[in-house]
């Protein structure tokens, strides 16, 4: 265990954790985009900066990744990290104007839209956040999206934007992209969803009768859990 | 070569290969660095070999080509020994002639001699140039002693002695500290102690440990690694395998840009070499300890330079940075310890063992140890490598050394420090360059570009061209660097095209604090240097753009007006002639005029005449 002091208030702490989750557990509001409970810290958006002060040296550190060291001293407000937060919010908000979430957030945190920054006109929603792209490697396994170029150029696509051989249509990208940016559409009956530009059959609940899952997402937790096909064929309702 | 299976045995082949050549032999030297093969040289090198053979003269004569003699301005260079006479700018077909002369008849070619330009007198011989003499040329003087594709000649002149020294006469422990003693302090921009940077690593938990040559010099302007790694890429291996040695490392790579063919071919020709002479690989020299390296070719990503990028490259993965609250030196290179050092920065280590530290660091000032090689470049009359020891002041190294600017003009400023660097103006031209003292004034040592700027460079569009530079090399994964650098570029090219507006400096300084404080890597953190340098610097000038609408340098294209001064005008007609719209016109003998609504602002006729009458405002 280790004692560190966030905003004046002394914690008690264990080793190896992150700033961000000890603040978080005691009550600390840290503002962040891009971190995820169940994925690795990335380190990309930077809202979730603070000061961290060890020994006579401060500076600016990204809390998600920032372990928690004896003695050290953390200022989550300060001027320096709150000119930080409103850059990349003025940033993000200027590249995708659309997004209810950044304008929530910058509401509550008074941050109003830089007027020299001309806003995008792409539409485009993603913050470049990397949650999906980090949950389809680390949590679904199939890495069947990716980043392609760089810079302001940098986009999240399936390989050379062909319909993706490996993606297995979970739609767990979408589900854990935080502005809706990443889309999936679904036929009326309910037969065949399309996301990344290629349609996957979707299959019907051996007990219900209902369409729940794409095939091939069966066949792939098939295949990683030795379960049969059929036993998979039950939709969460009914099993 | 056959296995050099002892340090005694090392001894004896050199001493063999420096008796087998007899100094009085004449010995034709020509540079073939990158810049001088872009001369054309490779025809030069054909027609002595072909020449020479014709004469019968291959066995009386050596001839020998060259890595870069850092004297690119005057390229192609051909030095001949043992007189070292010295000459330059030489036609493709002077081979013959200089044989027949110089060679033969030991006759000086008058035309083929540098002149200088203080005193208007010619030099005969090459230490007697300007341009090398005030120069300390410690690392770089080796280039052009030895043909980079030959082991035999850097043994020759004592290669691999520092390499046999270390690893049979000395500790690893010993040999950090003396590179700690030594002072020696990272060449490709973070000035961090090399010595403390091995000894974390030999300390460190966890095996492999891995040494990395980072060769991904990508810096506008900059070519000193590049030259060093085609020129005399056997000094670079020798460093490192010393510090493999230092640091427990049997393991080790060289990531370089596959945009250095040349230096790609050399180093893997010289790996080779040393492989089959005992060198590199199993049991080095008999001693037991193997080390080899691997060379791993970068994309030409910018970033890649970066330490926590180049090992996502080269594990195979995307040149991301990522956080280093853990250093590299624990867990680098696949999570291992790992040390990482510059191509100048290896290529020194093998000197401090020989020489040994204290000697070394009677060199240069007291925070930064021995020479620096500068790549010094653009309005500049002597362009080239320079190296010098740490402290010379930036007008010697303008002035003395690379002959001042070009067609009389002035000094505005020199660009430290490559893209994230910045710009500094002629009031600390007595400023002793090290790392400390240019970080102190708002710009950074780097890896050591050098970019001379005259009156008529545009300060502001000198900033928008770095910062452009590093908005196409972001990475994107962090929202300042990515957003925030596009942010500035894009003010940048309002102030420039007379959009400015009121309160644009303030804003670029608040941007700039934003993404120095909130970057991820060091890409980031440095990106606002170029305008935060020249705003400190030459603030008027922005002042000038936005609310004037005025490019006082006669650059911004969109601020300016080309228009003839009737006085000065001597009606020679050479603008008519060069302008490419016809815009400038008149009679000759009289005053010309300029046609806006033609004009193109490309700038041609007022580099092209001689009396100073082309107005820009």
């Amino acid at each position: 265990m280790v004692n560190l002091t966030i905003d004046n208030r002394k914690i008690e702490a264990e080793a190896g954790r992150t700033v961000l989750e000890v603040a978080r557990e005691n009550g600390i509001v840290i503002p962040t985009l891009c971190a995820h409970e169940s994925l690795e810290p990335t380190g990309s958006c930077r809202l979730c900066v603070v000061e961290a002060k060890q020994g006579k040296r401060t500076r600016i550190v990204t809390s998600c990744l920032y372990p928690v060291a004896e003695g050290l001293i953390v200022d989550t407000k300060s001027e320096r990290v709150m000119n930080v937060r409103r850059l990349v919010l003025q940033l993000l908000m200027a590249r995708c104007p659309e997004s209810e979430q950044l304008k929530a957030m910058a509401e509550e945190m008074g941050v109003k839209p830089e007027p020299r920054f001309t806003p995008d006109k792409d539409n485009v929603k993603c913050i470049l956040c990397r949650m999906c792209v980090r949950t389809c490697e680390k949590i679904v396994g199939v890495s069947a999206i990716g980043f392609s170029y760089r810079g302001t150029e940098k986009n999240v696509c399936t390989p050379f934007k062909e319909e993706s051989a490996t993606c297995i249509g979970c739609g767990a990208c979408a589900y854990v992209c935080p502005t809706g940016h990443i889309e999936m559409e679904t036929t009326e009956t309910g037969d065949a969803r399309t996301i990344w530009g290629r349609t996957f059959k979707m299959q019907t609940c051996k007990v219900c009768g209902r369409y729940f899952a794409p095939v091939d997402q069966l066949a792939y937790i098939s295949k990683k859990t030795g379960a049969s096909a059929d036993d998979l064929a039950v939709c969460v309702s009914c099993r | 070569m056959t296995k050099i299976k002892s340090f005694n045995e090392l001894k004896s082949v050199q001493e063999r290969l420096k008796a087998g050549r007899d100094p009085k032999k004449p010995c034709i030297t020509i540079c073939v660095g990158t810049g001088c093969l872009a001369y054309g040289t490779q025809k030069l090198v054909d027609s002595f070999r072909e020449e020479l053979a014709k004469r019968n003269l291959a066995e009386k004569v050596d001839f020998r080509t060259t890595g870069c003699h850092g004297f690119c301005e005057r390229g192609p260079m051909v030095v001949i020994h043992p007189e070292k006479v010295f000459y330059q700018r030489v036609g493709l077909t002077d081979a013959g002639e200089i044989i027949d002369k110089t060679i033969l008849k030991g006759e000086i070619i008058d035309r083929l001699l540098y002149v200088d330009p203080a005193t208007g007198e010619k030099v005969i011989h090459e230490d007697d140039v300007p341009f090398y003499k005030k120069q300390t040329r410690l690392v770089f003087g080796l280039n052009s002693k030895v043909d980079p594709k030959s082991l035999e000649d850097y043994l020759a002149i004592g290669g691999y002695s520092a390499l046999g020294k270390a690893l049979t006469g000395m500790k690893p422990e010993a040999i950090i500290q003396e590179v700690i003693k030594a002072n020696l302090r990272g060449r490709g921009g973070g000035g961090f102690p090399a010595g403390w940077k091995w000894d974390e690593t030999r300390k460190a938990h966890g095996e492999p440990k891995y040494v990395i040559c980072n060769a991904d010099e990508g810096d506008p302007g900059a070519y000193m690694d590049r030259s060093l790694l085609e020129g005399n890429p056997h000094l670079v291996l020798e460093g490192m395998i010393i510090g493999a040695f230092a640091i427990g490392s049997s393991q080790g790579y060289i990531y370089v840009r596959n945009e250095y063919p040349l230096a790609v071919e050399n180093i893997t020709l010289a790996m080779n070499q040393a492989r089959e002479a005992g060198l590199l690989g199993e049991n080095i020299l008999g001693t037991g300890f193997s080390f080899d390296v691997k060379i791993n070719r970068g994309g030409g990503a910018f970033v890649c330079g970066e330490s926590s990028a180049l090992f996502a490259s080269l594990e195979g993965r995307a040149g991301e940075p990522r956080a280093k609250y853990i250093h590299a030196t624990h867990k680098g290179l696949y999570d291992k310890p790992t040390d990482l050092n510059n191509v100048e920065t290896w290529a020194n280590v093998p000197f401090i063992i020989e020489k040994g530290a204290d000697w070394y660091a009677s060199m240069g000032t007291a925070g930064s140890k021995g020479t620096k090689i500068f790549s010094l470049v653009g309005k500049i009359n002597n362009t080239g490598l320079v190296e010098v020891p740490m402290g010379t002041t930036l007008r010697k190294i303008v002035f003395e050394i690379g002959g001042g600017i070009p067609d009389g003009r002035k000094f505005k400023a020199i660009q430290t420090g490559g893209p994230s660097g910045g710009c500094i103006p002629e009031q600390y031209l007595d400023l002793p360059v090290d790392f400390d003292e240019l970080t102190k004034i708002g710009s950074m040592m780097g890896s050591g570009g050098m970019i001379v700027m005259d009156d008529r460079n545009c300060m502001v569009n000198v900033a928008k061209y770095f910062t452009n530079f590093l908005v196409n090399e972001s990475c994107g994964k962090c929202v300042p660097c990515r957003e925030g650098i596009r942010r500035m570029r894009d003010i940048l090219v309002d102030i420039t095209e007379g959009r400015g507006q009121e309160g644009d400096i303030e804003l670029l300084e608040s941007i700039a604090k934003g993404i120095q404080d909130g970057a991820l890597c060091a890409l980031g953190n440095s990106a606002p240097n170029p305008v935060m340098s020249t705003i400190r610097y030459f603030r008027d000038e922005y002042i000038a753009h936005i609310k004037e609408k005025r490019c006082p340098a006669g650059v911004c294209k969109e601020l300016i007006t080309y228009s003839v001064d009737a006085e000065k005008c001597t009606g020679c007609t050479v603008c008519s002639k060069v302008c490419p719209t016809g815009a400038a016109s008149g009679e000759r003998k009289k005053a010309h005029k300029i046609d806006t609504a033609k004009c193109t602002k490309c700038g041609a006729c007022r580099e092209s005449c001689k009396f100073d009458a082309i107005i820009v405002r």
